[in-house]
């Protein structure tokens, strides 16, 4: 019996919160099943920074509010065949993007900074100045779902999606018979 | 009874104030269902609409304030803020704008020294843009108070603004002795007819009251035969038999029926029933008497458009002079139990009341808000009774019908679209202005009776039609190849389709009542998407997302406006597909090629002082 070779996942979370890389490990015992048909590479779960070779799937958590994001997401899409947007996050902007709504401004991104670190009614900062290490990446003028900086294949929505419908995705997917979700898998109520 | 003691430390109203809304309110029997002319005339006496007016008009009428707010909000030339002496509403229409409306715009602002949006203030001035007013054919056109001003130049401009600076009045402007002119000779010497080709039907020599006294020696029934076998529909864009339409409202137990005239002209492009209403106001009334007898009507309504202010006189004029010759009122020609009268309800600048229901509710004094249907107003219109609404055209035809036989009708025009239509060409062509001609004549012919044949693209029947290309210019111009309420506008190769388009979205947008969340949001999300295209930002994949969007809006609205607002991008998707594609821009590696990582990070360069790790080449190496 020849063994099908196994498939490569990578994984990043982006502006999100961990919570769609929490859910991919709330697949509980099927953690263990999925990795006989996968190998990790560049994830946060295996704590390897850089490709090692192409990839098949890559998994977006969050969208992009940095520049970090977008040089992360566009390296994903340059070294992985299929990639998916998991969350809202990735999806649309998701929390992150509550930002976009300072529109009326002619400053809103240091209106944001302002009121985040300098002028909030409970900041208690005592630098009196936003954070400016050289280090932080720069912040994109507004938060951005990943389609806008990629083209993405699949989406997989929820906030966060359940184990179950990530391991049954990437299931199928790999099987090669994802036709996109079930109406009750994707509902809102 | 009083109201609670507490209440009295809110700062009291001006004294003058109570009695002249008082007054306002009597004349119109404090009735709530008059809440559009109350407000008109507070509005026309205190140039606002203020919260205190509001509070008293709703205890006399008998409603909550929100609800009198609701109204007085809902239309665009109700002002909650005090409006100048002089409001100056400049027409922004795209036809307007390609005939230089931006710089008459600014020299209107340089002279009056305000803003477009603002009222100075001295309070003399407020200038504002207002979307088509209907006078496309003598753009850029605009509106002084209750006058209109055509084909303006920056030095008319100029001029206008200085002599009105000077202390005359806009009607000044017109004529020194415009009190003195008869209401069609202001009219006319304000906005030119521009009929180019007279047809059979409306235009041409019109016999008086003919169609009234044949209907007169029909049964009620007979004369709805006889519109039906004419084969006339709707020449308000839509369509429907007018036949059928009286049939229906005829055939409803009810112990009053309304015939309504739908006068409220707002498709842009559109400006036949302008022409009407100052060349056949009797034809038009004529008509309304003879569907009133047709369905047993008692009362009839014409809603004249708020951009129409200037016709208004004229049409009263014409009510007055039937009033006197037993025309209208009691016993009309001497036929016994034959009651009929019209008001005339003026709309207050808002596109959306041209759709039937809206048209309905603003007669009934609420926002101008669609109705769900069915019931439609054939069976439960205008407070609940069964009513008919025509446009002005249909209803001119139906007196023409009625003198000349249902024959004489149907023989015009085309199979399945019968007798003549009025067409209102604008744009770029030599001779804009009015053609009355039979339908099915191709887009082609009619261009070329327009001098308008260099056209590159033909918008048919205004935002909510089709816009053409060239090799369409064969299309016929019927109810089942290119229907059209009669707007045709002219654009030359020298217009940018998707600024055009971009135009129109803004307008649905304005114009949206906003009661279908679909409506409302959709097209902000379509006009921004265009927005996308214009800047060169649009993926492939936005043109499903335009086609996606569109699908869903149509779908899920309940009335025209929503089901046709994404036609502006529809009809050019179809017709100038290559307009699109020239603007989308290819992913390369699957990355975005319209993500412009440099301008997304200037912002934060300039607040963090320093360049990105990333994305900035070091210069100090």
């Amino acid at each position: 019996m020849t063994e099908l070779p196994k498939a490569r996942v990578a994984t990043a979370s982006l502006a999100g919160c961990f919570g769609c890389h929490m859910a991919i490990l709330d697949m509980d015992e099927r953690l263990i099943d999925l990795m006989a048909r996968v190998d990790v590479d560049r994830s946060p779960l295996t704590d390897i920074k850089r490709f090692t070779r192409r990839c098949d799937i890559g998994l977006i958590e969050g969208g992009c509010c940095n520049e970090e994001n977008v040089h992360v997401l566009q390296d994903f899409r340059r070294n992985c065949d299929v990639l998916i947007a998991v969350g809202q996050c990735a999806i649309m902007g998701g929390l992150p993007a509550m930002r976009n709504a300072i529109m009326h401004s002619d400053d809103p991104l240091r209106e944001c900074l302002d009121e985040a670190f300098l002028t909030g009614r409970y900041i208690r900062n005592t630098t009196h100045n936003a954070p400016n290490d050289p280090a932080l990446p720069l912040l994109l003028d507004e938060v951005y779902p990943c389609s806008e900086v990629v083209e993405i294949d699949y989406n997989i929505p929820g906030c966060a999606p359940t184990g179950d419908v990530i391991y049954e995705t990437l299931i199928s997917l790999l099987a090669g018979k994802f036709r996109g979700f079930e109406r009750e898998k994707i509902r809102f109520d | 009874m009083q109201p609670p003691s507490e209440e009295d430390s809110a700062p009291p109203p001006p004294p003058i104030d109570g009695v002249v809304i008082q007054s306002i309110c009597a004349a119109y029997d404090n009735d709530p269902h008059r809440m559009m002319d109350i407000l008109i005339d507070t509005q026309a006496h205190f140039r606002w609409i203020s919260p205190d007016a509001m509070h008293q008009i709703a205890d006399l009428t008998g409603l909550s304030r929100i609800e009198v707010e609701g109204v007085a909000s809902f239309y665009t030339f109700f002002s909650l803020t005090p409006n100048g002496r002089v409001t100056i509403r400049l027409c922004d229409d795209i036809v307007d704008r390609f005939a230089g409306m931006p710089e008459v715009a600014k020299a209107f602002e340089a002279e009056l020294g305000i803003a477009l949006g603002e009222t100075g203030a001295d309070g003399a001035f407020s200038l504002e843009y207002t979307p088509c007013i209907g006078l496309c054919d003598q753009a850029p056109a605009a509106m002084i108070n209750d006058i209109v001003v055509t084909n303006l130049t920056p030095e008319t401009a100029r001029e206008i603004a200085a002599r009105l600076k000077a202390g005359d009045t806009p009607e000044a402007l017109v004529s020194d002795r415009f009190e003195a002119l008869a209401p069609h000779a202001r009219a006319t010497r304000m906005v030119d007819n521009n009929i180019r080709h007279a047809g059979g039907v409306l235009l041409g020599p019109v016999p008086r009251e003919a169609g009234l006294k044949a209907a007169l020696d029909l049964r009620p029934s007979q004369i709805i035969d006889m519109v039906e076998a004419s084969g006339v529909r709707g020449c308000g864009g839509a369509g429907f038999p007018s036949g059928r339409k009286w049939r229906f409202a005829a055939e409803t137990e009810a112990e009053r029926r309304v015939v309504i005239c739908n006068a409220d002209e707002g498709e842009p492009g559109t400006f036949k029933d302008r022409v009407l209403l100052t060349e056949r106001p009797h034809l038009l009334i004529e008509g309304m008497t003879i569907a009133a007898r047709a369905v047993g009507a008692t009362e009839g309504i014409i809603y004249l458009r708020g951009e129409y202010a200037y016709l208004k006189p004229l049409v009263e004029e014409a009510l007055a002079e039937r009033r006197d010759a037993g025309l209208l009122g009691q016993a009309i020609m001497g036929a016994k139990g034959f009651d009929f009268d019209i008001r005339i309800q003026m709309g207050v600048g808002a596109y959306i009341c041209g759709e039937e229901g809206a048209l309905i509710s603003s007669c009934e004094g609420l926002p101008g808000e669609p109705k769900t249907r069915p019931p439609f107003p054939v069976t439960r219109g205008y407070l609940g009774f069964p009513t008919v609404v025509n446009n002005v055209e249909t209803l001119c035809h139906v007196a023409r019908i009625l003198d000349r036989g249902a024959k004489w009708f149907f023989d015009m025009g085309t199979d399945g679209s019968h007798g003549t239509k009025l067409f209102s060409v604008s744009g770029d062509c030599l001779n804009p202005g009015i053609y009355e001609l039979p339908y099915g004549l191709s887009v082609h012919e009619l261009l070329e009776m327009a001098g308008g044949e260099d056209a590159a693209a033909v918008l048919v029947g205004g935002p909510s039609g089709t816009m053409i290309a060239r090799d369409q210019f064969d299309r016929r111009l019927t109810f089942d190849d290119l229907a059209t309420g009669g707007a045709i506008v002219v654009f030359n190769g020298e217009r940018n389709i998707l600024e055009i388009v971009e135009y129109y979205m803004g307008f649905f947008v304005h114009e949206s009542c906003g009661y279908c969340t679909p409506c409302r949001v959709g097209n902000v999300f379509l006009q921004k998407a265009i927005g996308k295209f214009r800047n060169g930002l649009a993926n492939p994949e936005d043109i499903d997302y335009l086609r996606d969007l569109s699908a869903t809006i149509i779908e899920t609205s309940r009335c025209g406006l929503g089901m046709t607002s994404p036609n502006p991008i529809l009809s050019t998707l179809d017709n100038f597909p290559l307009v699109y594609s020239a603007m989308v821009k290819p992913s390369k590696d699957r990355v975005r090629a319209t993500f412009d990582i440099q301008s997304a990070i200037d912002g934060a360069r300039k607040i963090a002082k320093r360049r990105s790790q990333i994305f900035d080449r070091d210069f100090t190496k």
